[in-house]
């Protein structure tokens, strides 16, 4: 009910017929909407609970690491008040030489470790050495900082310091610096790292370039073949669609281990390229395991995707149309870009971000069929939990591609209409 | 003349090489699973039609293998148990979209559509530290959650197109022979609409039967499903059992894609 509806005024009064007929309209509407929504409600509060919280939490993870505070506390309040100039004071040294032996013992010290790590290459092993040894030693004439030197020189140089405060803030920006890389210089500015250590954006680049492939190369063999079937006869053209159909229902992993059987160095395709004598048997094609193998395979795979919605659109154009244009005097071709063309755009635009919403978010074809030089953001992202288990950066390299999808979804729903997404 | 016919002609020949392009990787597995050699690829024998370069060996070998018969019983159990949560709840909710009073139809729409189109990867992500931080990792209930989330759109889909053809007036004639609201519902809407709930429940099992990124992170050892298997057999010790496997799910998804569009136009017939 927005402010402009007929009846209330900008003072936010209301005259009084409309506040009646208002009124009246909101006691009969009321119960229907409500038990409208009271049957929307379970599956609302379950997908929220199941679905999108898990999503929250995860987000989260990439501005929010309480890990290293937890398992160090006293060791960040002695930190808190050293601004990171000169070695920080005693208290810190004693701080950390009690909670590092604490940390080894209760297993927590790997979570420190990896970090720590990350921020100041070689830390970890500093780390446990030190912890290792704190527990056999107690402190030389009182000081725990001349203690923590002795055992590793480490100790006495302020970046170590730097590093462990940097990794025990509860809240950082520095895992979306990471994943954007950039990178925080010495006097607190913000800048692009050197373009050779970049490793995220190029690889964001790499997703979009192919998605935006792909999409085009489904639209050219899609569109095509849904004209055929929206223009055969009835019986021929429900053939044709369960053709489409087929693939769309056949499991992700048979497609995959299709495309593998038939592209592998040993496959089908190229056993029969050597048979024929087209290739020497040394001159075998790469064509999987790298990025010719992610882009056909993820093509074939989201084919489907563009054909239904360019299918259902084409399938309310009356045939008529293109009879008129050309008794008119149109050139099929003419007929073509100016009359048929135009009232396929909502199917193309359906199709074509739904192919690219589905594409910069693949992991299972690129995974598995693209080797190394085809790996798309998602397999960062899933080399990162796995992997590194540098959970942040992972989480921020979520959010960063999440927020792409969120935003062309958004565009989908305002545009084209979600309620109308078809599933052929 | 004889260039629209060229045209014509160069229009079929592409169409066609887009059908085959579509058609022939899934169908070249079916004759290499009867391989008798373990390759991936067509033997000479296999070329000459020689029935000693054909055998039934990598049936046999799944069929024999506990761990297929185990995955299989996974992939039913959590399937079927989160098919049941979705289509529930993805019926209500699809019931309470159509109503004409339904407030905020646009967001709610949207938000309950999400999972489809969400990543798989950050579903997994998500999912399994969310999970694992109530201890529900490695478990079949947490897995049973998720699919149940991710399958959960396609049924709003599937009965609110349904719905969009049903006769609403109906359900006034029935409640004017004094039909109260539920037995309104079981007698005279749920078996009307029961076609797009069946192939909402089918699409739902389906993307449950097929999912393998949220097993691969969340699932344990107990948790092996079908395509988690399958994923093992491509990326480690790969053999041509999972071609037979492979068959099998074809003929799944040709089964359930002919039962969906049975229940489309039995739907469109009886309808309005």
């Amino acid at each position: 009910m927005s402010a402009s509806a007929p009846g209330w005024r900008i003072d936010g009064a209301i005259d009084e017929p409309a506040r009646v007929k208002k009124l009246t309209r909101m006691r009969s509407r009321l119960p229907a909407g409500l038990a409208a929504f009271s049957l929307v409600l379970p599956l609302l509060a379950f997908i929220s609970l199941s679905f999108i919280a898990p999503l929250g939490a995860l987000l989260g993870k990439s501005a929010y690491q309480p890990q290293v505070a937890n398992i160090l506390p006293q060791t960040m309040q002695a930190l808190d008040q050293w601004a990171g100039v000169g070695l920080p004071p005693e208290a810190a040294f004693a701080a950390l030489a009690k909670e590092l032996p604490k940390a080894r013992a209760e297993r927590t010290l790997v979570r420190v470790g990896g970090p720590v790590n990350r921020l100041r290459g070689g830390m970890r092993s500093v780390l446990t050495r030190t912890a290792r040894t704190l527990e056999k030693t107690a402190a030389a004439d009182g000081s725990w900082s001349k203690t923590l030197v002795d055992i590793h020189p480490a100790w006495a140089e302020p970046g170590t310091w730097l590093a462990i405060k940097q990794a025990g803030a509860r809240f950082t920006i520095r895992h979306y610096l990471q994943a954007l890389d950039l990178e925080q210089r010495q006097d607190g500015s913000i800048g692009q790292r050197p373009e050779e250590l970049r490793i995220y954006t190029p690889l964001m680049w790499r997703t979009l370039l192919v998605s935006l492939g792909v999409t085009l190369l489904c639209l050219a063999i899609g569109y095509p073949i849904a004209y055929m079937i929206a223009t055969a006869p009835p019986r021929r053209g429900h053939l044709l669609l369960l053709m489409v159909l087929v693939p769309f229902w056949t499991s992700l992993l048979v497609r995959t281990t299709s495309w593998i059987v038939l592209l592998q160095r040993q496959g089908v395709i190229n056993s029969l390229l050597v048979s024929l004598g087209l290739t020497p048997d040394s001159g075998r094609l790469e064509m999987i395991y790298n990025m010719t193998g992610s882009f056909v395979a993820m093509t074939h795979v989201l084919l489907p995707f563009m054909v239904l919605p360019l299918y259902s659109v084409m399938r309310a154009i009356p045939p008529s149309y293109m009879a008129a244009a050309a008794s008119l005097g149109a050139s099929p071709v003419q007929a073509f870009t100016r009359v048929y063309l135009p009232q396929t755009m909502p199917g193309i635009g359906a199709g074509a971000l739904l192919v690219f919403i589905l594409a910069i978010g693949f992991y299972i074809t690129p995974a598995l069929v693209g080797g190394r030089t085809g790996q798309l953001i998602s397999g960062m992202i899933a080399y990162h939990v796995q992997t590194s288990l540098n959970w942040g950066l992972a989480a921020a390299l979520s959010s960063i591609l999440l927020l792409a999808v969120i935003g062309l979804y958004l565009l989908y729903s305002r545009v084209l209409g979600i309620e109308r997404l078809s599933l052929g | 003349m004889w260039r629209r016919r060229a045209g014509r002609y160069g229009f079929n020949v592409f169409c066609v090489a887009a059908f085959v392009f579509l058609l022939a990787p899934i169908l070249v597995i079916v004759p290499l699973s009867f391989n008798a050699e373990p390759y991936f690829t067509f033997t000479e024998g296999m070329l000459r039609l020689d029935p000693e370069a054909y055998s039934l060996r990598w049936y046999r070998s799944v069929v024999e293998d506990q761990e297929w018969s185990r995955a299989l019983l996974n992939s039913l159990v959590i399937g079927s148990a989160a098919t049941l949560l979705a289509t529930t709840l993805g019926t209500l909710a699809a019931l309470g979209l159509s109503s004409p009073a339904m407030p905020g139809r646009a967001l709610i729409t949207a938000l309950l559509i999400s999972p489809m189109v969400t990543p798989i990867i950050i579903v997994a992500v998500g999912v399994f530290f969310f999970y694992s931080s109530l201890g529900l990792g490695q478990t079949h209930a947490g897995l049973i959650l998720a699919h149940a989330a991710l399958g959960a759109p396609f049924v709003v889909i599937t009965v609110t197109a349904t719905l969009a053809g049903f006769d609403r007036s109906l359900l006034r004639a029935a409640a004017s022979l004094g039909a109260g609201p539920l037995r309104r519902f079981f007698r005279i809407q749920l078996p009307l609409i029961s076609p797009g709930v069946f192939s909402g429940g089918l699409f739902a099992f389906a993307a449950s039967f097929d999912e393998v990124v949220v097993v691969l992170f969340m699932g344990g050892l107990e948790q092996r499903t079908i395509p988690r298997q399958m994923w093992s057999g491509i990326r480690e010790e790969i053999s041509p059992a999972i071609l037979a496997v492979a068959v099998f799910l074809i003929i799944f998804a040709v089964a359930a894609l002919i039962t969906v569009d049975w229940l489309r136009r039995r739907s469109t017939t009886q309808g309005p």
